[in-house]
């Protein structure tokens, strides 16, 4: 039995008397996909900033692939393959889409430092920037600034520069945040079909699509985690039901 | 990246002196030297997004090594220069630690007091610097050992503008690179760079450090060419010009810090001329004009009227080649 991808232990999190994060013990296996959900002010963004270094825990251990990560910073972590995006677009405004996963594809290659050599000279990454526009249906786009893109093109963009560097667990804080309904699924659909090897946390409101790409779900209120299980027993769990007043229905 | 031809035209032009104007060649030669520091404020204000009103600490020390140098009994040039550049290279290592830490209103304040602090501390080591009288003594030998820095600027220009052309080649070769493409993320947005897995404050040292070799050039061919040094190098004043200089001819351009120091240097030559007293009530003018109509500068509201000026790494750039 090999370790899980990612694994917390006892995390805790408070700011002032206010609990952010109360004994999270969460464990996602290779190649999982699963849901983080819970009410506004429950916690779900704060766990993504202990897990990705953000914010430094008041106690606990975090482990990625078996190994403690806890002390890590951030980018050390996304070295690592623990990577994530953001709900409120987080990008590059004025560079190009291409510019932007080229830049990060750089980082993880340790080209990002060179400053003698002229970037064409590093076509490799470019190649590989421009693939993950490929795959992401924004190769039309790459040399457009940022600011200039679509709003869904640029939530797009937030999960191409998670890919380009070669995440091995990938949290996506509410990956459809503003992105109409009928347009979230396609959304998803880029997620379901990311490479197995990936273990996937998403936070998403929308429980239809958490129940569709979801194989399980966290249930998170007031810092503590609820409960988890599979999605039938999430949706059968008459605690989660009344966290969301009933408001958990799904087709 | 390919040299536009505006590129060519332009460094071609700055020989243009030597025809022209052989009596304002002292003027040209403090042109091009105001140039290198603006450019070195470029490479961390208009990339990196790194603001500072303390730059000059990098300019006065590489100045008062140059001048002390030549005045302990060694006045060759180059050596003196890259000794100088270099020691202000160490400056700026050693201060990027604390720089790499803030942004925003607090690295104001940070790079305002290292300028401050050093500016106090040399004129408080009169003994080595002169204090207020500035630098006395120092003499160079010819350049080598052929052109004297003569009364009327010839070897003086030429020398500054030689070294202002090497450094600007560095200067350009590093916006374009991948570690350039780097900066202007962190300008861009200082946040998702950790999330991407960039050491910013690794690269911040980076830039801080070699921005402060090319200011401590600057301050070196100061000394150099003018044979004393003076507190003003380090002062507040020349922080605050040298920004002044860069927001008016458009940062983050790389030609916007030369392009301002022609034009910076050129009016407060002509306009103090007549009415010294007022120099500052019109670049005042001039600056709260040119922030409120040409938010870029005057290079970059020229570039919104000729696409063809944009300068390569500002825009549709490097990433777009196959």
């Amino acid at each position: 039995m090999t370790a899980p991808a990612l694994a917390t232990k006892n995390l805790q999190k408070r700011f002032g008397s206010l609990v952010v994060a109360r004994d999270v013990e969460l464990s996602l296996p290779h190649g999982a996909r699963y849901a983080l959900i819970g009410p506004n002010g429950a916690g779900k963004t704060t766990l993504i900033n202990l897990i990705t270094g953000m914010l430094a825990p008041d106690d606990g251990q975090i482990f990625l692939a078996g190994d403690e990560i806890t002390a890590l910073k951030p980018e050390a972590r996304v070295k690592r393959g623990l990577i994530r995006t953001f709900q409120i677009n987080t990008l590059f405004p004025r560079l190009s889409a291409l510019e932007a996963v080229t830049l990060a594809v750089c980082e993880r290659r340790g080209y990002a430092g060179t400053w003698w050599n002229k970037l064409p000279a590093y076509g490799d990454a470019i190649d590989e920037a421009h693939g993950i526009l490929r795959a992401l249906r924004l190769a039309a786009s790459a040399t457009r600034p940022t600011h200039e893109l679509a709003y869904g093109q640029q939530r797009l963009l937030e999960i191409a520069l998670a890919l380009a560097g070669r995440p091995k667990v990938l949290l996506l804080d509410e990956p459809a945040a503003g992105v109409p309904r009928e347009e979230s699924a396609e959304l998803f659909t880029v997620i379901a079909d990311l490479s197995r090897e990936i273990a996937v946390l998403f936070v998403e409101h929308d429980m239809n699509v958490v129940f569709r790409f979801a194989n399980r779900i966290i249930v998170m209120v007031g810092g503590r985690i609820l409960v988890e299980g599979a999605p039938q027993e999430i949706a059968a769990d008459p605690r989660v039901r009344e966290v969301y007043l009933g408001g958990a229905r799904h087709g | 990246m390919r040299w536009r031809p505006l590129e060519i035209v332009f460094w071609l032009a700055t020989l243009l002196p030597f025809a022209l104007t052989p009596n304002y060649l002292v003027l040209a030669s403090q042109i091009a030297i105001t140039a290198l520091f603006a450019l070195s404020l470029d490479l961390i204000l208009g990339y990196a997004g790194i603001v500072s009103l303390g730059h000059a600490a990098y300019f006065g020390f590489g100045s008062y090594t140059a001048g002390l140098i030549a005045k302990w009994g060694w006045g060759e040039p180059l050596t003196g220069l890259v000794v100088a550049a270099a020691a202000a290279g160490v400056l700026g290592y050693l201060t990027s630690f604390i720089i790499a830490r803030f942004r925003h209103l607090a690295l104001i304040m940070i790079t305002l007091g290292i300028g401050l602090l050093l500016a106090e501390a040399a004129n408080s080591a009169s003994w080595l610097t002169g204090g207020a009288d500035g630098l006395q003594g120092v003499r160079m030998w010819k350049l080598f050992g052929v052109c004297e820095f003569d009364l009327w600027g010839t070897t003086a220009y030429s020398y500054s503008l030689a070294v202002l052309f090497l450094l600007f080649l560095v200067a350009r070769r590093l916006i374009n690179s991948p570690f350039g493409l780097a900066l202007r993320g962190i300008r861009e947005n200082a946040l998702r760079m950790p999330a991407i897995g960039a050491p910013s404050p690794a690269h911040i040292r980076k830039i801080y450090t070699i921005a402060a070799v090319l200011a401590g050039a600057a301050g070196a061919l100061l000394a150099q060419t003018t044979e004393t040094v003076s507190l003003e190098t380090l002062s507040f004043g020349r922080s605050a010009d040298v920004l002044v200089i860069l927001i008016l001819g458009g940062a983050g351009r790389l030609y916007g810090g030369l392009l301002g120091a022609i034009i910076y240097m050129v009016a407060r030559d002509q306009f103090s001329g007549i009415n010294p007293q007022y120099w500052y009530f019109w670049i005042g003018t001039l600056l709260i004009a040119v922030v409120i109509f040409l938010p870029n500068g005057i290079l970059g509201g020229l570039a919104r009227l000729a696409p063809a000026l944009t300068i390569p790494g500002k825009r549709k750039s490097e990433a777009s080649a196959p």
